[in-house]
């Protein structure tokens, strides 16, 4: 408990000297960088803040670092330098069991979905719920009776609710992409993060996926940061997009800044000619 | 352009036979190994197994008595792959990437599972008979050894390709590592696990019997008794009955492998 209150008390006083007011942002980026090696910076010198109910794409190219920036927020991977700080606790320094209580408030939905192929949709959905179970409830796979309604009633919701004794490895790639979402979202998350959740999928499957992530921030009122490749599909969905080039951010404004200059110098103008021909 | 790569390819593999055939010539020079001779053996070789090598009436007579003891080596090679399976479970989610707890438990475990599974399991037998001596003990020990050796690789592989994924999504959600080797590893691997299992069940019962012969226990000491006793007719029973064995399990294998799969 003094621990929290030291890392809460830490956290807000820093905040504090860097912006100079009281409000607190659901999470704050500070100088963030991070290499896996010591030549190359996957990022360098990341800032920025996210407040809560906020719907943000992180656009750029291949290699700019889009999915290591979104695995430092749920520290799954280590954090090189700066500091993240997530609903006033600072991630980077957190102790294995904060650790997991963090990650329990952070959803995350991936490019390739990271079921078990093998498990049913409604067993994959309840093992967003590990992180509020003991080793030996989990293990013996024991869910209240409000976790399993409340896992039908997100597979009603995102419309798959027929299938929710199939095998996840019988669905269509649109489908196990609902299953990750509902996953995500039993966790009760305050943010979640989707790493180029509709890189695999069809223009239909894809306008599905982000219309439900699209409503996760507007029906539930949860903060979603989403990584995307399209930059159209970006414009149409995001309130705010961030831009990312080589590990630095290079825009950072709502969807109506991002001019097509702006476009060229997030993707770098050659790679752009190639996508228009 | 396109013609000169296909010309070279074509020189490529040309050159690769030839260097096979000096290879094979160049190994038989040294060995002193005469094709010829080896080649004008097969007849008489085949003549000497038709005539000795029958299953006659006074060889039936000892049937239950092979059968006995290629019983009791059936389940011996099952009881040593069955235990090991469970060891091999362990060693592999210590060794592979995914679920390896820390660095240094999983080299032991890669060293564990490559020194049990390069040393033959012959050599096993013999290093096993000096110290637990001539009977049943040292046979399974060996078949043990050996098979978690090459069961701890199997399954590093395994975990390694079938769960890296869901893993890393289960990490996120802020699952306990029991959790995830519990609810993702384990349901995931699970039938590659078995089908593992099941053909180093196989592969046990073929080695079980050199293994026997070494040891002095189950169908292997049978063989080697009536082989020295030059009692072919037994030798060919014992050998028949191995090979049904054999069969018999590979049929009941691949059965369970295709409900699993």
């Amino acid at each position: 408990m003094v621990e929290r209150v030291c890392t809460f008390f830490w956290a807000y006083s820093s905040f504090y000297k860097w912006k100079g007011e009281a409000i607190m942002s659901l999470l704050q980026v500070v100088g963030l960088g991070k290499s896996y090696d010591t030549e190359t910076k996957v990022l360098e010198n990341v800032n920025f803040d996210i407040e809560a109910g906020e719907f943000v794409s992180i656009i750029g190219p291949s290699g700019a670092g889009k999915s290591t920036l979104l695995r430092c927020i749920n520290r799954m991977v280590t954090i090189s330098e700066g500091n993240v700080l997530f609903d006033g606790a600072n991630v980077g320094t957190l102790g294995k069991k904060q650790l997991r209580r963090l990650r329990t408030n952070i959803g995350m939905v991936f490019q390739h979905y990271n079921l078990v192929p093998r498990l049913t949709v409604i067993e994959n959905v309840l093992h967003g719920r590990f992180g509020y179970k003991t080793t030996l409830q989990g293990v013996l796979g024991r869910f209240t009776e409000q976790e399993k309604k409340r896992a039908f009633y997100l597979l009603q919701k995102l419309g798959i609710e027929e299938h929710a004794y199939k095998r996840c490895d019988q669905l269509s790639g649109g489908q196990q992409q609902r299953v990750g979402i509902a996953r995500a979202l039993i966790q009760d998350p305050k943010l979640v993060l989707c790493d180029e959740p509709i890189a695999s999928l069809d223009p239909n499957a894809s306008k599905v996926i982000m219309d439900h992530l699209k409503s996760i921030t507007s029906e539930l009122g949860i903060t979603c940061m989403v990584n995307l490749h399209q930059v159209e599909v970006a414009q149409q969905y995001s309130d705010r997009i961030i831009g990312l080039n080589q590990g630095k951010v290079v825009f950072d404004g709502s969807n109506h800044q991002l001019t097509d200059d702006r476009i060229n110098r997030i993707y770098g103008t050659q790679t752009r000619e190639l996508i228009t021909v | 352009m396109n013609q000169k790569v296909m010309q070279k390819r074509k020189w490529q593999s040309t050159l690769f036979l030839l260097i096979i055939i000096a290879v094979t010539y160049l190994s038989a020079v040294i060995t002193n190994f005469n094709f010829v001779d080896g080649l004008a053996a097969f007849p008489a070789a085949i003549g000497w197994i038709i005539s000795n090598l029958l299953i006659t009436q006074e060889s039936l007579e000892r049937l239950p008595t092979i059968l006995e003891k290629l019983n009791e080596t059936v389940f011996m090679s099952i009881a040593a792959t069955t235990t090991a399976a469970v060891i091999s479970i362990f060693l592999g989610l210590m060794g592979s990437k995914t679920t390896s707890l820390n660095g240094i438990l999983s080299v032991v475990a890669r060293f564990i599972a490559a020194v049990s599974r390069n040393i033959p399991v012959v050599a096993w037998a013999l290093i096993l008979l000096l110290s637990f001596g001539q009977n049943s003990v040292t046979g399974y020990l060996a078949l043990f050894v050996g098979t978690v050796g090459f069961l701890t690789r199997a399954f590093i592989e395994s975990i390694d390709e079938a769960s890296q994924s869901s893993v890393e999504a289960l990490t996120a959600t802020g699952a306990t590592y029991f959790h995830i080797v519990n609810k993702a590893v384990i349901p995931q691997c699970l039938p590659q696990m078995i089908s593992w299992i099941l053909f180093m069940i196989e592969t046990n019962i073929r080695s079980a019997t050199l293994v026997g012969i070494l040891t002095g226990t189950g169908i292997g000491y049978t063989f080697d008794m009536y082989y020295k006793s030059m009692n072919y007719n037994a030798v060919a029973l014992v050998t028949f009955s191995i090979v049904i064995a054999v069969i018999i399990i590979e049929l009941i294998s691949n059965y369970i492998r295709k409900v699993i799969l």
